[in-house]
């Protein structure tokens, strides 16, 4: 179980601004690994990097630095220069995306989308398996036969996220980045396709790379929880560890911001609110990427990056005062609410 | 007139599309005490938003009130002409909408756009209303109001701009505040600031609020009643903590087995609702819930259900609740 699937180390992802020098630092100096078989959740706030992380792991996005190692094989490093071929590895690394209104061409019959990825890899032999196997795949995802000959707009919400889980199953992958893939779907639905995700890896021994912006949704999934800011990780740790001795200012932050569907305990406990908004990535600041809003920052959080280093077994956090933090968590409550 | 500030009777609604009659509310009754916080909860397409439109007038024009009544504060609003409704629309209801990002006009600096909303209800000058509107944005926690009120949306955030858009609505005290998923675009961090603003607003300005929203948990801290909808009715009705803790209709019960637990270690898989929304251009005969319901008898796809009192500020349209009386047979 041990073994890593995915090993990433030092990812950076910068993006131009058009007319200027700047760059936008979308993901910066990123490091993690995801062990075969796990689920590895990614979450933070809009603009933190998570999706770009995820694209830039199947390389879809070219990195600008680091190394990204898929089952032991190199496929990008910038020091080497080393850029592998990505087509087999396409077969073995899919993703399923945020939007199933945007992430299916209109005009391709659900059939034809699912088997495309069978094409382009030559699969089938012929028009018969080729048929068979769309047909197995609608299936095992819950639609059925008829549905092949329809094009998207026919289905809802719910339905497209499945054929863009079919179509990422079609290659028999190993590996499938889920972008989140439930954020756009209803409650009812969305435990209907977060259970489907499950039932899949079981069956098929997936790993998942789950990104989202909802901590429940996420902690339910994940063995393990990667928590994003401005570009960088700030805390990971195994999910339970996570929610209940998170350590990290913005962890414990976004864990108490879930709301909580149970109005007795709602009412009895107390958020802690984040003043003001995400800095700009254009600008970030030069310490600590969350010491704009942190309710310990000091002198040193401003001037000094801190180390993402490993706090207890398996638990990371990049924070100066991880002290405080854990003791503040101690006596809940206590932090202060600036 | 009368003790409620929202009294809607019966109402029904459809929308006239080229494929046919929609009937987006079916037989919906809402009353809002003045200072209440409602939650309407349900699905895309239930006819949450579809309600609080209707009463502030901004149906579509291919929607018609086809029965019932619409009454706000006295005014018949459902019989309002256009005219008359901007009499009332901003002054004593007001609506933040979904998505801050589009709602607000791109030409326009915020100044402009507060002040306007101060200025069309009354008479204040052009300098008391940039005095009123310094008021608001502080009043809504926005920061050097001075600088703010020179900059047009784009320069703000999502959640800036959320808070200019509860500032606009608030401009002249409203007796009621509709918001339609006022925080569903927003991320969970700037979700909580939102919320405890409008929590901290209706302390300080005792307004109604009509919460709508998909989601349970944004509705378990703020509201003192909830609306449940599912297909155009009102299927179960009651506080927050019947509601919660004493569900009586089977949709209820699916949508709380749905979210994930956060709090407890122990994991349990979710309970999805199976099957999917209904299809309002063809409406089940009985129970609009029946074909997705795991407890649905064969009453249920006859007949529609009554509402059935539990207490006096707690129904549902449930046959279950009455299957006792119908037992023999009856379960499918």
């Amino acid at each position: 179980m041990s073994e890593k699937l995915i090993d990433i180390e030092g990812l950076k992802q910068y993006f131009p601004v058009a007319g200027s020098k700047a760059q936008v630092k979308a993901v910066d100096d990123v490091s993690f690994f995801i062990k075969k078989g796990e689920t590895f959740g990614l979450v933070g706030e809009s603009g933190c990097g998570k999706t770009t992380t995820g694209r830039s792991i199947l390389r879809l996005i070219e990195p600008t630095a680091g190394k990204i190692t898929y089952d032991g094989d190199v496929i990008f490093d910038s020091k080497s220069g080393k850029k592998a071929d990505m087509l087999p590895y396409r077969r073995k690394m899919q993703i399923v995306f945020q939007d199933p209104y945007a992430s299916l061409d209109p005009r391709m019959t659900v059939g034809d989308i699912v088997g495309e990825a069978l094409d382009i890899h030559n699969l089938c032999k012929d028009k018969k398996e080729r048929y068979d196997r769309i047909i197995g795949l609608l299936q095992r995802v819950g639609l059925n036969s008829e549905h092949a000959n329809r094009y998207p707009h026919e289905f809802s919400g719910g339905q497209r996220q499945r054929v863009g889980i079919a179509r990422a199953l079609a290659v028999d992958p190993e590996f499938i980045v889920c972008d989140e893939p439930v954020s756009a779907l209803d409650v009812s639905i969305q435990a209907q396709v977060v259970n489907m995700f499950e039932e899949l890896q079981n069956e098929l021994k997936l790993t998942y790379l789950f990104i989202a912006h909802d901590l429940s949704v996420v902690n339910h999934i994940s063995d393990r929880i990667g928590v994003m800011y401005l570009g960088h990780l700030v805390e990971l740790a195994e999910s339970e560890e996570l929610i209940f001795h998170a350590v990290h200012p913005y962890t414990l932050s976004l864990i108490s911001a879930v709301p909580i569907a149970d109005p007795k305990i709602a009412r009895a406990s107390k958020r802690i609110i984040l003043q003001g908004d995400v800095p700009s990535p254009l600008n970030p600041p030069k310490g600590c990427a969350f010491c704009t809003r942190c309710p310990y920052a000091d002198e040193i959080c401003q001037n000094e990056k801190p180390e993402f280093k490993e706090i207890g077994p398996g638990h990371y956090c990049a924070c100066h005062h991880v002290d405080i933090a854990s003791l503040s968590r101690k006596s809940k409550n206590k932090m202060v609410i600036v | 007139m009368g003790e409620y500030l929202v009294d809607i009777k019966h109402e029904k609604l459809s929308f006239f599309t080229p494929v046919g009659e929609v009937k987006a509310l079916n037989d919906v009754s809402i009353r809002m005490k003045e200072g209440e916080v409602l939650g309407v909860v349900g699905e895309s397409g239930s006819g949450k938003s579809v309600t609080a439109y209707s009463l502030i007038g901004l149906t579509a024009e291919n929607g018609k009130i086809m029965g019932g009544e619409v009454n706000f504060n006295g005014h018949r609003v459902d019989l309002m002409s256009e005219k008359e409704m901007r009499g009332i629309r901003g002054k004593e209801i007001s609506i933040i909408f979904q998505d801050p990002m589009t709602s607000l006009n791109p030409v326009y600096t915020i100044g402009n756009q507060i002040e306007e909303a101060v200025r069309i209800h009354g008479d204040k000058s052009a300098e008391e209303a940039r005095e009123r509107a310094k008021e608001l944005l502080t009043l809504v926690g926005i920061n050097e109001p001075e600088k703010r009120l020179k900059q047009y949306p784009h320069e703000l955030s999502g959640g800036m701009r959320q808070r200019v858009m509860i500032a606009i609505a608030l401009a002249c005290e409203p007796k009621l505040l509709i918001a339609d998923e006022p925080t569903t675009a927003l991320d969970v961090t700037i979700q909580a600031q939102i919320l405890e603003l409008m929590n901290d607003l209706k302390n300080k300005l005792g307004m109604g609020i009509m919460l709508i929203t998909h989601d349970l948990g944004v509705v378990a801290s703020m509201c003192d009643n909830i609306a449940v909808m599912y297909a155009g009715e009102i299927v179960e009705y009651g506080s927050a903590d019947d509601i919660f803790y004493n569900p009586k209709h089977e949709y209820t019960r699916g949508l709380l087995k749905s979210i994930p637990k956060f709090q407890e270690k122990e994991y349990s898989k979710l309970v999805p609702i199976e099957g999917q929304p209904v299809d309002l251009l063809n409406p089940p005969k009985g129970c609009p819930f029946a074909p997705r319901c795991d407890s649905c008898m064969k009453i249920c796809l006859r007949e529609k259900p009554e509402s059935i009192d539990f207490g006096e500020n707690h129904y549902s349209r449930c046959w279950l609740n009455v299957k006792d009386e119908y037992s023999g047979g009856e379960k499918s």
